[in-house]
């Protein structure tokens, strides 16, 4: 209906997916896009799921996209990329850390935690980027940096130019974490194009 | 991308583009506009999707005098005495909060404002984080003022600007609403500089101020008369806005339904209300006589649309569009598709998600509230609770939360259950934001008219779940200034209890001895839970805690408080050392001594 670009980011609390979405956001602006994002805030940072959209183009309307329409959804984890798994457009690209959180639902007995998970994303996303961002971030510095490593592996899926990714990060992120997020991003785009 | 020229032109337009704008969310845009606008005093209580709109505040605390008030009403009215001094004021809240500041808000509008007054009420339509769904436009209706609904960050900055300019011009207090949506989606907004605006300082003019029967009289006639004197300026106002395009359909829409029905109807011509009421009527006329067909689109109640069809307009609204939950994109594409008579199907979720695992919020690993929930699950009692992260103490596991209704509705329910001859033990649960919000005076009424709930005040000193803002009990003002401390206990005595007691829950078997004991006593009690919140303060953070797989006999009792550190995997239970935060309640409760600290390396 326009040519707006919609990113759905999808985890758990805690994640560092609101720092993603901004660092994706000030990309697309720095880019000399139109840009509107949307993140839930207050119960659901207990513990609960957490998302973020991100949409961009000459002009944007809504800050929320339609459910098909998202070009990437970037899941921090496994579950919760299913949950959302409807948002993706039917070419879009799914990137989808291979981590697992588990609710204390499961813990406590009342539901359980799908043993097929992996299969079910095979099945639900034909374009799938599946890998452990915590080990890549690991490599890179530091485990905290997972989040960025996913948003280089998001960005093979978007036409934003490397440079504005760059120095989104260095606008975004505090100046002592700066470097090891440059490498957590390469890393995460590594991820994606190999 | 490494040619010169690209790289020239993308430096261009990062400098471009930099010194453009900045993407805010509608939250700090309102911030920024409560700086640029030379507001002198901004205050109010948090509340989730308004708070960040103070917190941002505070960034400009040289210029803006900013504070938590201990409840709503109080904030209404302090900000009610500085628009009198002839100073910008203004105060935020989220919807329910209006209810609590319904009572100034109704006789301001009679004595009106001197300087600028604009009460800012942010709704939750799909209540994300709210006990009910309420829609603020009537309020303004009812207390017959100007209420303005931005569609985006800048206007929700250019509108608050707008709101003072009208508060002072009509001398009328002004609500801003915003809506979830609007204060959490972040865009575009150019700054601008700020202007000063001196206050003249109070003066004394008892006509106008006293709203006493014989000068109450003559406002009541000047609040209908300011009416009449804002329709011409509501209709030429550019808040509102004729968007011409094709005359088939036309479309009166409202905030954040404006930017959904423009992406979805790019066809149709767009009456815009970012100044709904006083309605513009010669505008909604003129629009209306432009196209063949209208349809009204707004969240939550018919608004607008009762009003145009009280114009003798013909318009579709409700008919098509939910008056319960949020509006989307998605939803105006079906609803689009059922006007022209398809049925667009729903998108969705995929078939395997409806066996995920639900992940509702959950108290934090370490939460002292937790140990709280988890003693009185040993008892057979009745939980009148309130608002705050322990309202998780409802869910499962704990399941030990029976009612909720408003903040401090936990005290003084309790108070009705025992009057009413409950049979069973009646706890009332508050927290210590709630507490001095609204839970003094139903504390006193247990003291003054004698019954005897057992009250818990869960007090970790700050307002955890919005976020951690200062309270009264927290010893730090919201412009960073240590302060005075107010002490429960003296409140407590105060209000006539003479059963006080103060403790820290995770002391578990100490706490569930003196559960016992208030649950036998005939008199009042208020147990005082002091534990710090350990997302806030981690100080509480304690060794990490392990399950010895020899000694654990998988009796699953330790899972029961719900704990998001504990897990059962693989038939075993165990520890994620990475959540955990040492609390030991699991330790103290496992029949085995199978947990215990991790042994120092
Ligand atoms: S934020 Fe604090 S009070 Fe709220 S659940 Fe977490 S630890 Fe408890
Ligand atoms: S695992 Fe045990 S010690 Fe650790 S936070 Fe949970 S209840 Fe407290």
């Amino acid at each position: 209906m326009n040519d707006c670009v919609s990113v759905f980011l999808t985890g758990v609390g805690g994640q560092g997916i609101l720092l993603a979405s901004e660092i994706l956001s000030n990309a697309a602006m720095l880019a000399g896009f139109d840009v509107k994002t949307n993140e839930i805030h207050g119960m659901a940072q207990r513990g609960g799921t957490v998302t973020a959209q991100v949409r961009y183009g000459q002009k944007v309307y809504s800050p929320l996209i339609c459910e098909g329409d998202a070009r990437v959804l970037c899941a921090f984890e496994m579950a919760e990329a299913v949950r959302a798994a409807h948002y993706l457009a039917p070419s879009g690209l799914a990137v989808v850390n291979q981590y697992r959180i588990i609710p204390v639902t499961v813990s406590s007995g009342s539901s359980t935690y799908p043993q097929d998970i992996k299969e079910t994303l095979r099945k639900r996303f034909p374009r799938l980027c599946y890998f452990d961002a915590t080990a890549r971030a690991a490599e890179a510095g530091t485990e905290r940096a997972a989040n960025v490593v996913l948003l280089g592996a998001t960005s093979v899926g978007l036409d934003l130019p490397e440079e504005t990714w760059l120095e989104a990060i260095r606008k975004t992120v505090k100046p002592k974490f700066i470097e090891v997020n440059l490498k957590a991003f390469a890393a995460g785009r590594a991820a994606a194009q190999s | 991308m490494n040619s010169e020229p690209a790289r020239d032109r993308l430096v261009s337009l990062l400098e471009r583009a930099a010194e453009l704008k900045e993407l805010l969310s509608g939250n700090e845009a309102i911030a920024r506009g409560i700086y640029e606008a030379g507001v002198k005093v901004a205050v109010g209580y948090p509340g989730t999707p308004s708070t960040e709109i103070l917190e941002n505040v505070e960034k400009y605390k040289e210029d803006v005098y900013c504070e938590w008030s201990p409840n709503e009403k109080v904030a209404f009215e302090v900000a009610a005495g500085a628009s009198l001094t002839g100073a910008r004021a203004i105060v935020t809240m989220k919807h329910v909060g209006l209810n609590v500041a319904a009572d100034p808000l109704m006789t301001l509008t009679y004595v009106g404002a001197v300087g600028g007054f604009v009460a800012i009420v942010a709704d939750d339509p799909g209540m994300h984080s709210s006990q009910n769904e309420q829609d603020t436009r009537q309020y303004a209706r009812f207390a017959k003022i100007p209420i303005l609904e931005p569609a985006d960050s800048e206007e929700a900055r250019d509108f608050l600007v707008a709101g003072l300019e009208l508060s002072e011009k009509f001398k009328t207090p002004v609500i801003l609403r915003t809506t979830t949506r609007i204060s959490h989606s972040r865009t575009l907004v150019q700054l601008r500089e700020r202007v000063e605006h001196e206050p003249q300082g109070f003066k004394k003019d008892p006509p106008r101020f006293v709203p006493i029967p014989a000068w109450a009289r003559p406002m009541r006639v000047r609040v209908e008369e300011r009416l009449k004197a804002m329709a011409p300026e509501v209709c030429a106002s550019p808040m509102n806005r004729i968007e011409w395009a094709g005359k088939e359909l036309g479309i009166i829409a409202c905030g954040v339904a404006y930017q959904y029905v423009k992406e979805v109807f790019p066809e149709a011509s767009v009456l815009k209300l970012g100044w709904a009421y006083p309605f513009p009527d010669e505008l909604i006329r003129q629009f209306a006589a432009g196209v063949s067909r209208l349809l009204v689109v707004e969240e939550l109640d018919d608004f607008v649309e009762e009003h145009v069809k009280s114009l003798g307009i013909a318009c579709d609204g409700k008919n098509f569009i939910p008056n319960i939950g949020e509006l989307s994109p998605m939803l105006l594409r079906r609803i689009r598709a059922r006007m022209e008579g398809k049925e667009l199907p729903q998108t969705l979720p995929v078939e395997e998600a409806s066996q995920l695992p639900p992940r509702p919020p959950v108290l934090c690993p370490s939460c002292p509230h937790r140990a709280v929930f988890a003693a009185l699950g040993k008892f057979d009692v009745v939980v009148t609770g309130d608002i705050g992260c322990y309202s998780l103490g409802v869910a499962a596991p704990l399941n030990r939360m029976d009612t909720i209704l408003c903040m401090g509705a936990g005290i003084s329910m309790a108070h009705g259950m025992k009057v009413a001859g409950e049979k069973r033990r009646v706890v009332g649960m508050v927290g210590d934001s709630t507490f001095f919000h609204s839970g003094i005076t139903g504390l006193l009424d247990i003291g003054y008219n004698k019954s005897a709930p057992v009250i818990i005040i869960l007090d970790n000193r700050v307002t955890a779940m919005t976020g951690h803002q200062e309270n009264p009990g927290s010893g730090l003002t919201l412009m960073g200034e240590t302060t005075w401390q107010a002490s429960i206990e003296d409140f407590a005595r105060a209000c006539g209890i003479k059963r006080v007691f103060a403790v820290d829950p995770l002391k578990y078997d100490a706490f569930i001895e003196l559960l016992k004991e208030s649950f036998d006593t005939p008199e009042p009690t208020v147990i005082i839970s002091r534990s710090p919140c350990i997302v806030h303060d981690h100080s509480g953070l304690q060794t990490v805690r392990q399950v010895d797989p020899d000694l654990c006999r998988t009796c699953k009792v330790c899972l029961k408080i719900g704990c998001p550190a504990l897990e059962f995997t693989d038939g075993h239970v165990r520890i994620n050392s990475l959540m955990c935060g040492g609390c030991s309640l699991c330790e103290q409760i496992c029949p085995f001594d199978a947990i215990s600290p991790i042994s120092e390396p």
